[in-house]
């Protein structure tokens, strides 16, 4: 078996004495898109936390391309190649497209401590930028300022800005949430574009696009990992339909 | 901002011209090295407000600290230039870091009243500076000197100074946002997290920011000191940093250069008032709340929609 | 410095503890409620020292003063929040700043122009004249005494309005969750208003206390204010209970620290220098505690608001 890109080695996290995340093991193997499914309270935000470094864990590790970053801040993690998209939109809605994916850009090439020529001429930056619009079909939208955007294009926009940081791993959360059914297949066909390009945790509720885009699928309840198998799987297992399927569906 | 940029060159080609236009006496020079002296502290601190989102309500504190090392570095004989400017924006840049340090970490109302904190430890330092004037304060008997020359004492030589200083401040302010550096303040001023989702964090890019700020600010305040011949606590109040807010608010917080137009109608303003009445206080309270109320976006957003 | 001296710098610091309360208790429950920033209120407190003054001189009675200077702060604070105030909660903190900087500017001048710049004298009421022996040898002035009990009393009772009332349970609900409030049906402008009013009559009332303690004049209100924001900030925003431990440990950083400070300074200094030098580094005490506790707890002793 190869290594995994990231590992996740027995989370634990306690809130007084509610375990959030009870002892959670998770692998996600280099090029695969991995889904985290599980109903509300399973203590999916929690452990997005832990990957992403908002919330310590009380004990555990998170291990990404073979290095301990349970202890590092979020922009390090960025920076190790551990890219995220949030569940409410986050962009700069008074830049363009353009400039919140410049940003990125910047970040990732050359020192952001530069303080003479106007950021917006520097080209090399901004074609970069433009290219990771493209890659997620807003190059037209470029000059557009973000706040001015519909949902599902601040959406594709997130992605753009998360493709820009030259992530190892892509951390999805929830990026269909609150997309209308047109957005959703659209987003949809973008995410099933970049599967092969990029290794994705995908943290998500609808059911059918976890099951149209994941190669294997863990299910998370009351903070535990019951299942990980593949969609077949996971649809097969009598505890997860137990859990979690039986439940949606009643 | 190209098709706004008119009106603050035009101010200051109006300044530059200004003592050749029969404004060149010494009651209209001090007013006007008053006005572009503080529009200096004013632009820094709208650099700050505007541009990385810091709201200090204690800016004053810089401007102060400039101030006194002329006065502190003048009671020990030290009166040129080249050691005396150095010292004042050293020292001012000193006290943001040591200060910002620890401020930078709150935010919001916090910090507002944090870095109002600071400021009053600022002033009652400055009070309690009994070798040099304490509550009093301190007079110079003698301005700055440039390479021995005594260039400051000369009026047109002072103004031009000032306006040259006050140009530099707006360039470099504005050179500074537009920069790489810029855009992670900008950025981080409307969504911080978006900023650490890029692998960027905000506060050794706010904590420099508010460093040059208060360098400039000291930088003011080494003129200011310089135009007044006189130096007191008063200059740190708690009600400076204040009216220094009131301006960056006054020219509009999105511009710049609005807060040099604050400044100028601040200052003018405030001077005409005096002259006109004794409790001049009572019609420029309202004046404050009214503009506060009813100029959203400032005199800068006024000009702008006119011509947007 | 003497056991004697101590003891009596003390009893100073928790009367001008309990003022500093019963000032910054509005100001916090304002701040917690609306989330608005007001300036104005340390002019509220010299309002108050002003119109206390005046009612007494005017009827001759430090009570009847005290009664008429009551109604009288409540309704210029009504005032004021109708006038200026209102138009304010919607805007960001630093518009509020500004516009209540504006309110003092108008109001230290207004008292200029109808009391004069001269500070005026309040004579300590006839009943609460004289000294009690609170140690074998030393008296201690029955109005300090009776400034403590008063301000313990309206904590006491402010306590009971804010922990045991509707009324004090819809404004703990509002500094926590202003959202739930409102979605609760209560006409949160309403409570607020009320709430800003009270809260500019204890300012008055504190201000009506010092009178014969400090001299009434113009500005006097604003090192309150400072030290009030100093107050809330330490003490967390919203929380009375925090807004009265925070404001009897500025009360005594600030005294004794100016009663302390000097005679330290003397160790390093000549004797003027060392009173002056002491005088200003005792002032700095407050804003060094509140820059320490921030840094440590960024939420103040008492977080009210969660997260």
């Amino acid at each position: 078996m190869a290594d995994a890109l990231l590992r996740l080695v027995d989370l634990r996290k306690h809130y007084g004495g509610l375990a959030v995340t009870d002892g959670v093991c998770l692998d996600v193997m280099p090029g695969e898109i991995h889904a985290v499914i599980g109903p509300n309270g399973a203590g999916k935000t929690t452990l997005i936390h832990e990957i992403t470094g908002i919330v310590a864990p009380d004990s555990g590790r998170v291990v990404f391309a073979g290095r301990d970053i349970t202890r590092l801040s979020l922009p390090r993690r960025v920076r190790a190649g551990l890219a995220r998209t949030f569940q409410i939109t986050s962009v700069v809605a008074g830049f363009t497209a353009l400039d919140n994916v410049a940003l990125a850009v910047q970040a990732r090439g050359g020192s952001s401590f530069r303080f003479l020529r106007p950021a917006s001429s520097e080209r090399a930056t901004n074609e970069a930028a433009l290219a990771a619009l493209a890659e997620v079909g807003l190059a037209d939208r470029a000059a557009i300022p973000a706040g001015a955007l519909s949902h599902g294009e601040k959406r594709a926009l997130e992605l753009a800005i998360a493709l820009a940081t030259k992530p190892r791993l892509l951390l999805l959360d929830e990026p269909l949430a609150g997309a209308g059914p047109e957005e959703t297949e659209r987003l949809i066909a973008l995410l099933t574009r970049l599967k092969s390009t990029y290794t994705i945790l995908l943290v998500e509720h609808d059911m059918q696009a976890v099951f149209a885009l994941a190669d294997r699928v863990s299910v998370l309840v009351y903070g535990r990992v019951i299942a990980t198998g593949t969609v077949a799987e996971i649809r097969g297992d009598p505890a997860v339909r137990a859990a979690y399927l039986g439940e949606d569906e009643g | 901002m190209a098709r706004e940029a008119w009106l603050p060159l035009a101010v200051l080609l109006a300044l530059g011209a200004a003592p050749f236009l029969g404004l060149g006496g010494s009651y209209e020079t001090t007013l006007m090295a008053r006005a572009m002296i503080l529009g200096m502290a004013a632009v820094s601190l709208a650099f700050l407000v505007g541009g990385a989102g810091l709201a200090s309500l204690g800016h004053a504190a810089s401007l102060g600290i400039g101030a006194y090392a002329v006065a502190i570095l003048d009671a020990h004989g030290v009166t040129d230039a080249a050691r005396v400017l150095p010292a004042a924006i050293g020292a001012a840049a000193l006290f943001s870091l040591v200060t910002g340090a620890i401020s930078i970490r709150t935010s919001g109302v916090h910090f507002i009243m944090i870095t109002l904190a600071f400021g009053q430890m600022a002033f009652f330092t400055a009070s309690s500076l009994a070798a040099y004037g304490g509550d009093d304060g301190y007079t110079l008997y003698r301005r700055t000197e440039v390479w021995g020359a005594r260039l400051l004492e000369d009026r047109l030589a002072f103004h031009f100074i000032c306006l040259g200083a006050l140009a530099l401040t707006w360039g470099g302010c504005a050179m500074l946002l537009a920069s790489r550096f810029g855009r992670v303040l900008r950025a981080a001023r409307e969504n911080a997290q978006r900023v650490e989702a890029v692998g960027l964090s905000p506060y050794p890019f706010r904590l420099l920011a508010y460093v040059i700020a208060g360098a400039i600010a000291g930088a003011a305040g080494f003129l200011l000191a310089n135009a007044t011949e006189f130096v007191s606590p008063a200059t740190l109040s708690w009600q400076r940093s204040g009216e220094l807010l009131f301006m960056v608010i006054l020219g509009g917080v999105g511009r710049l250069w609005g807060a040099i137009l604050g400044a100028l109608v601040f200052v003018v303003l405030e001077t005409w008032l005096a002259q006109q009445m004794q409790h001049w206080k009572l019609v420029f309270g309202p004046l404050l709340i009214l503009a506060v109320l009813f100029l959203r976006g400032g005199l800068s957003g006024l000009v702008a929609r006119r011509h947007g | 410095m003497t056991t004697q001296l101590l003891l009596v710098q003390a009893l100073n610091g928790l009367q001008l503890g309990v003022l500093l309360f019963l000032v910054a208790a509005g100001l916090t429950l304002v701040f917690g409620v609306m989330d608005f920033i007001n300036l104005a209120h340390g002019v509220q407190y010299m309002l108050g020292a002003y119109l206390g003054a005046a009612f007494a001189a005017a009827t001759g009675s430090f009570w009847l003063g005290l009664a008429l200077a009551l109604p009288a702060a409540l309704a210029a604070g009504l005032l004021l929040e109708v006038l200026v105030f209102r138009h304010l909660y919607d805007r960001d903190h630093l518009s509020q700043v500004l516009a209540t900087f504006g309110v003092i500017l108008v109001l230290n001048e207004g008292v200029k122009v109808i009391w004069g710049a001269a500070p005026l004298q309040v004579p300590i009421p006839a009943l609460l004249e004289g000294g009690i022996e609170i140690m074998p040898g030393l008296q201690y002035p029955i109005y300090r005494v009776a400034v403590l009990g008063a301000g313990i009393a309206t904590a006491g009772l402010l306590w009971w309005l804010v922990e045991r009332t509707r009324a004090g349970m819809l404004v703990r609900a509002g500094a926590t969750n202003p959202a739930m409030v409102s979605a609760l049906g209560v006409d949160v402008r309403r409570l607020f208003t009320m709430v800003f009013a009270f809260g500019a009559m204890l300012a008055g009332f504190a201000g009506v206390l010092a009178g014969p303690i400090f001299s009434v004049e113009p500005g006097m209100g604003d090192n309150v204010l400072i030290l009030a924001f100093v107050v809330i900030v330490i003490g967390g925003i919203g929380s009375i209970r925090g807004a009265f431990v925070a404001a009897l440990l500025v009360g005594l950083i600030d005294t004794l620290g100016k009663s302390l400070m000097p005679d330290l300074m003397r160790l390093f200094l000549d004797a003027s220098a060392a009173r002056q030098a002491g005088a200003a580094l005792a002032s700095m005490l407050v804003y060094v505690a509140m820059a320490a506790i921030l840094a440590f707890r960024p939420a103040g002793l008492f977080p009210v608001r969660a997260g």
